[in-house]
């Protein structure tokens, strides 16, 4: 006879510890199955961590969890024509306990995540992949994993199992992932020693900077690339979607190579040894591509549920936020002795009145207009970079006349095209 | 059957190694641990001698906290029991202070067999089973490749590994048996096994519960520095369009022989 839980939890990412913090800590038994070697061994993200939504989970966390740097100032770069247009922000509020936001090693991170959710009383199995959930009718009922003997029972099963998430397609909760609503991106942890970070990049011990760049830095894809820096390494990689990629037949290692070459780029790692080499499919469907996100005992979250805001670069706070959730509702129910879809909706409607679903309605028209209109990557960027550098050149020619020039280089398009742009961007974006 | 594994936890054999500054030792930080490849294939064998003539799996190990987890894997392949003695082991690569903690270990439980790998994948010394058995006072066999028990003669035949041939060996029991690839295939731990694993409490004793001094495991040996090897010679790289590249490298592969 299998082992019954009363959760258990597909995934030991941002989203599936969560989920498992909040069943575990009140009192619910529950599993966490990983098919990596530890949490966060196969767990990827961009490198940037947010304090807010993490202090939901585990408060006063950056008190003793593994972090690189607290982030200090972000930059972003719009790159084109050989110009690099830097627009910084160094809040005095970033510099300060607690900080905004942390770059991190996943690996590391997720690993004493996970610890937290086993000193709550979960118990976490690794190197064990989920096959499929069992089911009773339409009622998920358990899990069969690849292991001898390995299926398991639980009232609620929470699927955190990432962007492919298998098990949601198989419960038909799901459609295939459509290469336009995700994008694919490819990093690099390159280490370099922590004096030259705090040069290169102008900061002290102690602060970190993250650099957004748009435009030439994803050779105009739709998408950013980014640097971050850690303690004795720096987190760099691109992200475009993927539809772009095989469009243009650019391979992601292409597009990270051309980043890293650079010259403001180049500068910053020069002299670094690629440590890690990491790829990862990212959703960006936003609001048009959400799965059902409940079913007769079992609950989608993270990126397993889609839940990305691609523009503002969230997608693991969201991902613990979504996991909180879940793991919440299912306390609830578990209280109730109610797993029906009814009772587990409580998730849905939490995701709802939070800022995740608000957020992903408020830009859920943003990813495809800017697919309708890839010139804000592939152009935009280079003619902010000429007029800037017009506008600062000293030529002996007169202002006015310069102020001609300057907008000739942005009426590039027609002058009622960038008015239009402009006014369109404003619509999908306000 | 009282059967004994003895086992040591070593960095993954995936880990890139790093020489800390000192020159004396690794990089710790950052290391996944696992268990020895060598004590697996000791795990599994003594899992399939319970099998064969019952009994009970016991399984040992000496190091820090961590190495507990080296104990959980054996006990959800299917091992009964497990004893942790608690002692630092950082960097030290002296087999005989290992042995003599086991040995001192092992007076206090039966045994009707050892069993263990033919060396740790970390240090290579390939020593602690032959000193296991000198301070036990017992007979041992290492590299061994094939394994058969006759509890009621007291008596294995042992099959061992050497150059170019094998070695049919009677010995009488106790014995300390070092296993080599090859004795069998490590099984792949059922769920239920995992979780019960994860569930058992594990008794710790530390080395003055043995009667030793100090918290790292005695050693007759010092490390005076580590050093990594060499860097590989850069190859040589042909530059320029398919059609010469590809002809230069037909003739240079010609030119070593090589096709």
């Amino acid at each position: 006879m299998a082992e019954k839980f009363d959760g258990i939890v597909v995934g030991a990412g941002p989203a599936g510890i969560a989920a498992a913090l909040r069943m575990a800590g009140a009192g619910m038994k529950v599993a966490v199955i990983e098919r990596g070697e530890y949490p966060g061994s196969k767990n990827v993200m961009g490198g940037i961590l947010y304090r807010q939504p993490t202090e939901e989970l585990v408060p006063r966390f950056y008190e003793e969890a593994p972090l690189e740097r607290p982030i200090t100032e972000s930059r972003l770069w719009l790159m084109g024509d050989g110009n690099v247009v830097s627009i910084g922000c160094r809040a005095a509020a970033f510099a300060e306990e607690p900080h905004n936001a942390y770059s991190v090693l996943r690996a590391k991170f997720d690993q004493w995540f996970a610890s937290k959710a086993v000193e709550k009383g979960a118990l976490v199995l690794c190197e064990t992949v989920v096959r499929d959930c069992l089911t009773e009718g339409d009622r998920v009922v358990g899990i069969r994993t690849d292991r001898p003997q390995g299926e398991l029972l639980a009232d609620v099963v929470v699927l955190a199992d990432g962007v492919n998430s298998l098990l949601a397609r198989e419960l038909d909760m799901r459609e295939e992932i459509r290469p336009d609503r995700v994008a694919q991106a490819v990093k690099e942890v390159i280490s370099l020693p922590p004096g030259k970070i705090e040069d290169r990049f102008n900061i002290e011990r102690g602060e970190g900077v993250s650099i957004e760049a748009i435009g030439d830095a994803t050779r105009g894809l739709v998408g950013t690339a980014w640097i971050y820096t850690n303690r004795d390494s720096i987190s760099i990689g691109v992200g475009g979607l993927l539809e772009g990629v095989g469009h243009r037949r650019l391979r992601p290692n292409d597009l990270i190579e051309h980043f890293k070459g650079l010259p403001p780029v180049r500068r910053l790692i020069e002299g670094g040894k690629t440590e890690e080499y990491l790829a990862h499919l990212i959703p960006e469907g936003g609001y048009r591509s959400l799965p059902r996100l409940v079913g007769k005992g079992v609950m989608v979250v993270g990126d397993a549920a889609m839940l990305v805001n691609g523009l503002h670069r969230e997608g693991s706070n969201m991902a613990m936020i979504s996991g909180k959730f879940a793991g919440e509702a299912a306390v609830e129910a578990w209280k109730r002795g109610d797993f029906s879809r009814r009772s587990l909706e409580a998730y849905v409607d939490k995701l709802k009145d939070s800022f995740i679903i608000k957020d992903l309605k408020k830009y859920s028209r943003a990813l495809p207009f800017f697919e309708r209109n890839p010139h804000f990557f592939r152009l935009y960027p280079g003619l902010v970079g000429r007029a800037v550098a017009e506008f600062l050149t000293v030529d002996g020619v007169p202002k006015r006349e310069k102020q001609a020039r300057i907008f000739d280089i942005l009426y590039e398009r027609g002058r009622w095209n960038l008015y239009r742009d402009l006014y369109n961007a404003w619509r999908v974006l306000r | 059957m009282e059967i004994v594994v003895c086992v040591k936890q070593v960095p993954d054999t995936e880990t890139r190694i790093k020489i800390d500054p000192a020159g004396k030792g690794i990089v710790r930080e950052g290391i996944e641990y696992v268990v020895n490849p060598y004590d697996e294939f000791a795990i599994e064998e003594a899992l399939v001698l319970k099998e064969k003539h019952g009994g009970k799996v016991t399984v040992i190990t000496a190091g820090p906290d961590r190495a507990v987890d080296a104990l959980r894997t054996a006990l959800a392949m299917g091992a009964d029991e497990a004893i942790h003695i608690q002692a630092s082991q950082e960097d030290a690569v002296d087999s005989i202070g290992a042995a003599e903690v086991m040995a001192r270990a092992l007076k206090e439980i039966p045994f009707d067999i050892i069993l263990c790998g033919k060396q740790a994948v970390d240090d290579d010394n390939a020593a602690f089973a032959p000193a296991l058995a000198e301070f036990l006072g017992l007979p041992h066999v290492t590299v061994v490749t094939g394994l058969e028990v006759d509890p009621e003669a007291g008596e294995a035949q042992v099959v061992r590994e050497i150059e170019g041939a094998q070695e049919h060996i009677t010995t009488s029991l106790p014995a300390v048996i070092a296993a080599q690839k090859g004795l069998n295939e490590p099984r792949y731990p059922a769920l239920r096994g995992i979780m019960q694993a994860k569930r058992k409490k594990i008794p710790v004793s530390t080395l003055a519960d043995l009667g030793l001094e100090g918290e790292t495991l005695p050693a007759r040996t010092e490390v005076l520095s580590m050093m990594p090897p060499p860097p590989r010679e850069g190859g040589e790289k042909y530059e320029g369009e398919p059609e010469e590249t590809v002809a230069r490298l037909i003739k240079a592969l010609q030119a070593e022989k090589l096709v």
